[in-house]
């Protein structure tokens, strides 16, 4: 409990990000962004490939963020971060914090390639992944971090998703890259102190958002952050940090587990699941939870 | 100072003269000497730049874009199969207003696989909005990069030098290398009148509504048409400074021809030879080499070809389904004008195939006995 209290940061007043955006109600990713912004400060620059804060932003003319915003291309957020955060040292500016932020599809999928570029290069970005686990702006269409058993439009309920989400984490661990955390919309003052910490490194820096889509979960707009919450209380996924690809540290110690059955619940996405496919989808969750354990010494 | 250098290596001097400060480049042959010896001079400081090993092409065009947009001058370098993978990024740079100068070495298109030179790769980028200026000697290529930067980053539109797989690539010729400070006074360091700062928070590419759309994309053709005028306005600077004059196209023995071979590349140089020959035998040839392809130097095709009795197009390329792509310019520039020419189409050198003098006069012995010009394509060279 003495850890959870020394969680207990203020979260920074200020706020870099408007009202009049359009994220739908109950939109993880605008919460992610919001927080996000409130440990890096105003002098970021954010390049925002295609998912849905392309959207959320708010369309041209008009921007609902009060940091400079590059809207690249769908497979370039880490090259293209990387050319700013060049360009910007050749002009000598050495200070802004270059922010690259993408969903699960640009991340996980068509962008991994420039990410790992950028990771072996140690380009000093920081590598934000707003996690909502399929494909939202385009529809619900599967993607490598859909989980095991969630129905999207390209899963339907006869076919659903039977492949286990990828293992970005692992990927960009293997990378030995600096600095790694995942942060939750549930978890705000573990969230900012992440991204305060991160603008503080230099390097690539990954951090992996779990940001709950009402829209594409099919659930309660009320319940983004509940289910943000489950999903960590639950082990689904925890909050951690890696430096240098080595040093594991868990910040959020959970002593006893909720079944994984209480997080799928609240979700039309797993509505088919019979019992015993939720027991191998807990099943799951133990096994990476007890490798987590292991990798951060517990 | 005078050098004997490849090619390739002229893209190089051309970058560093023009103090380049981001470079992002993924190899491939046989573009790779631009940027080994680009390599080199960022690590001994010749070079004050980053230069950023991507993982791919289209990653060196997408950190290229970035860097640009936060205010620095890039330069990168590419060729075939590189280039289609820029693709995307071509119509991001154009669109966005970026401007990249990048040297593409042409080189055929796979399969099958050739490291040889013709010009599908660039044509097929025709219309992404990037100026393409089509280069014949090694000199042309240094001096044109130091003036592609100063046209883009007045316009804001990207520019292309193309050169011809070994043909130039890799082939050494004499070149002047110009002095650092007379550059300097010609090419003043890059100004952008927006970029990606915290201090001046923009955002840039957001999704557009029809109700803007088009403005924008009316924007950029209204700039496009912009640049043959600053082609010539440049390029009398550079003369002044370097005593040789960069111009839209090169005319040669043109104004008595009764033959006008069109030709670009390393072809327009070959020609030249040709047309000496000819006239050597009594056939008043000129040859009329296209260096700026894009923007389509209108003016100049027209106030030279109108009134010659023949014009034979050499194209080393194809847009299949239809005819080689500098004759259908040709053409199209030409249709509806007083005096239009009797228009040839000459296929050659595909892959890499040689282009000499002698297919020079094939084409003269095609384009002086027929009375019509159709439609049909002629090959040179070719294996029926």
């Amino acid at each position: 409990m003495s850890k959870e209290r020394k969680m207990t940061l203020t979260i920074p007043r200020e706020e870099f990000m408007s009202p009049g955006h359009l994220a739908c109600q109950g939109c993880g990713a605008s919460l992610a962004m919001r927080l996000a912004l409130k440990g890096l400060g105003q002098r970021t620059i954010v390049c925002i490939p295609a998912c849905c804060w392309a959207v959320i932003d708010g369309p041209f003319p008009h921007s609902s963020l009060d940091i400079p915003i590059y809207h690249c291309a769908f497979e370039t957020a880490a090259s293209s971060a990387s050319g700013v955060r060049a360009g910007l040292d050749m002009v000598g500016d050495t200070e802004t914090t270059v922010l690259a932020w993408a969903g699960d599809g640009g991340t996980f999928d068509i962008g991994l390639q420039a990410l790992s570029g950028a990771a072996e290069r140690n380009d000093d970005i920081i590598y934000t992944c707003y996690d909502n686990e399929a494909y939202m702006n385009t529809g619900i269409q599967r993607s490598s971090a859909t989980p095991v058993g969630a129905w999207t439009t390209t899963t339907p309920v006869k076919h659903y998703k039977k492949e286990r989400k990828k293992d970005i984490i692992g990927i960009m661990a293997a990378h030995g890259i600096p600095y790694i955390a995942t942060a939750s919309v549930a978890y705000p003052e573990d969230m900012v102190k992440k991204f305060k910490k991160a603008r503080e490194v230099r390097g690539t820096r990954f951090i992996h958002v779990f940001a709950p889509c009402p829209a594409g979960w099919k659930s309660r707009p009320e319940d983004t952050v509940k289910l943000a919450r489950l999903a960590v209380q639950t082990g689904y996924f925890p909050l951690f940090e890696i430096e240098d690809g080595e040093k594991w540290t868990l910040n959020l110690k959970i002593k006893e587990r909720k079944p994984i059955a209480e997080y799928l619940k609240l979700q039309g996405r797993f509505r088919h699941l019979k019992e015993e496919e939720i027991a191998l989808i807990q099943q799951e969750v133990d096994t990476r939870w007890a490798k987590i354990l292991k990798s951060c010494g517990l | 100072m005078k050098k004997v250098i490849m090619g390739n290596h002229a893209l190089s001097y051309g970058a560093m003269l023009s103090r380049a400060q981001v470079i992002a480049a993924y190899p491939i042959t046989p573009q790779t000497q631009v940027v080994e010896l680009l390599s080199e001079m960022c690590a001994d400081g010749t070079l004050n730049a980053k230069f950023i090993k991507v993982e791919s092409e289209h990653s060196a065009m997408a950190a290229c874009l970035g860097a640009s947009l936060a205010g620095a001058r890039t330069f990168t370098a590419t060729s075939a199969q590189g280039l289609a993978l820029m693709h995307e990024m071509l119509h991001w740079a154009a669109g966005g207003r970026m401007p990249v100068v990048m040297g593409n070495i042409n080189r055929a298109m796979a399969p099958g696989w050739s490291i040889w030179t013709d010009q599908n790769d660039s044509l097929s980028e025709r219309d992404t909005g990037w100026i393409q200026f089509y280069c014949s000697s090694n000199q042309e290529v240094l001096d044109t990069v130091i003036q592609a930067f100063k046209v883009s980053e007045k316009l804001m539109i990207p520019s292309m030098i193309i050169l011809d797989a070994f043909a130039l690539s890799h082939t050494y010729e004499v070149v002047e290398i110009p002095e650092q400070d007379k550059v300097d006074r010609f090419l003043p360091p890059f100004n952008p009148p927006w970029r990606l700062t915290p201090d001046d928070p923009h955002a840039f590419g957001g999704l557009t509504s029809p109700d803007h759309y088009m403005e924008l994309r009316y924007k950029l053709q209204k700039d496009m048409e912009k640049v043959p005028a600053l082609v010539e306005e440049t390029g009398k600077e550079y003369e002044q400074l370097f005593g040789r004059y960069l111009g839209q196209v090169e005319e040669y023995l043109c104004a008595d021809a009764e033959l006008v071979f069109v030709t670009s590349g390393t072809a327009g140089y070959t020609a030249r030879v040709a047309v000496d020959e000819l006239r050597e035998k009594g056939i008043k040839a000129g040859n009329f080499r296209i260096k700026l392809f894009r923007p389509f130097p209108f003016e100049k095709v027209r106030a030279v070809l109108s009134g010659v009795p023949r014009v034979a197009v050499l194209d080393r390329n194809i847009s299949y389904g239809h005819h080689g792509i500098f004759y259908q310019e040709v053409k199209s520039a030409l249709y509806g004008q007083p005096r239009s020419p009797l228009i040839f189409g000459f296929i050659a050198g595909l892959g890499g195939r040689d282009i000499t003098r002698d297919s020079f006069k094939e084409i003269a012995d095609y384009a002086l006995k027929k009375d019509r010009a159709g439609e049909e394509i002629v090959w040179i060279g070719v294996k029926k």
